[in-house]
């Protein structure tokens, strides 16, 4: 019978797992829950299910100016109705990678590793700022 | 009754439709937002600017549930990623921007184009088990880019290092890029980036291609979310379904054959690709 070898993984690695596990599980099953509550309608919808097949052929610019959807973050202000709370979960989703890096920056620090602690820190920067709504296409 | 005037109908055709995405994709080795966004923007109803937003979440999503036993195995590594991850968030902000800017038809036709190429690459490239790196180069010294990994099959722990590694950053621009603009996951130029031109070993080549999805797909959605691209209606059912069915696709893996299956898979989606392309040309709406 052969034996099983082990390899040591760095520390960083195995915490920047341990965060994208919980993270991934819970963003999973709370997402899961959230759209059964919006599609039962037992929260109120922003749009009605008629007029948004209504206009899920169009572009995004017409659909926002037809729906009055918000854009940027000011949906978060909208959180009562049904969609918003989904959309909210997906940007957690989203935001587990940034939140990954600032957990494994102090790590960076204690060992002095200086070009992976900018690398961290430099797309701790770029995902923020796609998050900031501030990059935007004109029409 | 026409059923296409049913709300229910479009979330459970979806439903079913990742569903079995997420089976057959894990059994072809193939990312399932390659797939959904062609097929879903050329067979549904909803305009591609919804369905790459989807596409990338759907990418994002695997990306993240495959992440952490990746990591722990140390089948992806942290240090060969975040230097080309870093690379293809910033490039892939751009290609979503351009994406959204450009007019519905072009992007049909360049994504159709895209996804015929994407076919190809997938029916003819080669790769390596254990590529050969005589000497790790100097970038990759300097970032210590290097590691070990134990392999189940000959029960040997490999030691791997890379080469040529300022050439693969310059292809993540591109492929990052191209994830943003089309809202694929880019695992099909990932892996052989990463396997055949920096000499990383398959698995780890494979594993850590699938955790930097997570981190180039997480900017460009963001990108899609800001700009009101994101509609949950379509993109939640199509996540649940994609990995649950991922999930038993890991399970059937076993009882098929997966050469047959991602060869059918290929011709899915050069099909997809057909459609897509004639669809922008205005020749098959």
């Amino acid at each position: 019978m052969g034996v099983i070898m082990k390899v040591e993984i760095p520390r960083e690695q195995l915490i920047y797992a341990k965060v994208l596990r919980y993270g991934t599980i819970i963003s999973l099953v709370t997402i899961s829950v959230a759209y059964i509550v919006y599609i039962a309608e037992i929260s109120p919808r922003y749009i009605e299910f008629g007029k948004l097949m209504e206009n899920w052929g169009k572009k995004t610019h017409e659909f926002v100016k037809e729906t009055n959807y918000p854009t940027g973050w000011s949906w978060l202000g909208l959180l009562w109705y049904g969609e918003f709370i989904n959309l909210l979960l997906l940007a957690i989703l989203a935001f587990l990678p940034l939140i990954c890096y600032l957990a494994i920056i102090p790590i960076f620090v204690a060992k002095r590793d200086v070009i992976y602690l900018l690398i961290a820190i430099a797309e701790v920067i770029v995902l923020l700022l796609a998050a900031s709504g501030v990059i935007a296409v004109g029409h | 009754m026409d059923l296409a005037t049913l709300w229910w109908f479009w979330i459970l055709l979806l439903f079913i439709f990742t569903f079995l995405l997420g089976i057959l994709a894990v059994m072809a080795g193939i990312g399932g937002g390659v797939l959904y966004t062609p097929i879903v923007g050329g067979f549904f109803p909803f305009h591609l600017d919804f369905v790459r937003a989807s596409g990338l979440f759907i990418a994002l999503s695997s990306s993240l549930s495959a992440g952490p036993g990746l990591l722990r195995r140390g089948l992806a590594n942290l240090r060969l990623a975040m230097p080309m991850a870093l690379i293809a968030s910033t490039s892939s902000i751009a290609g979503a921007l351009v994406g959204l800017a450009m007019p519905t038809n072009i992007v049909q036709i360049l994504l159709g184009i895209a996804i015929i190429f994407i076919s190809f690459i997938m029916a003819r490239a080669k790769r390596a088990e254990f590529p050969m790196v005589e000497k790790a180069d100097k970038l990759s010294q300097i970032l210590k880019i290097s590691g070990v990994y134990y392999e189940g099959s000959s029960n040997e722990i490999v030691e791997w290092k890379v080469h040529r590694t300022w050439q693969a950053m310059i292809l993540f621009v591109f492929i990052g890029f191209i994830a943003g603009m089309f809202g694929l996951g880019a695992g099909w130029a990932n892996v052989p980036v990463l396997n055949l031109v920096m000499g990383t070993p398959l698995k780890i080549a494979a594993g850590t291609s699938n955790f930097l999805l997570s981190i180039t797909d997480a900017s460009a959605a963001f990108i899609y979310l800001t700009h009101g691209s994101l509609l949950p209606f379509i993109t939640v059912p199509s996540v649940v379904g994609i990995m649950l069915g991922a999930s038993v696709g890991v399970r059937l893996l076993a009882k098929v054959r997966p050469r047959v299956v991602r060869r059918v898979v290929i011709v899915v989606l050069l099909f997809a690709g057909i459609r897509t392309l004639l669809k922008g040309l205005g020749i098959w709406v």
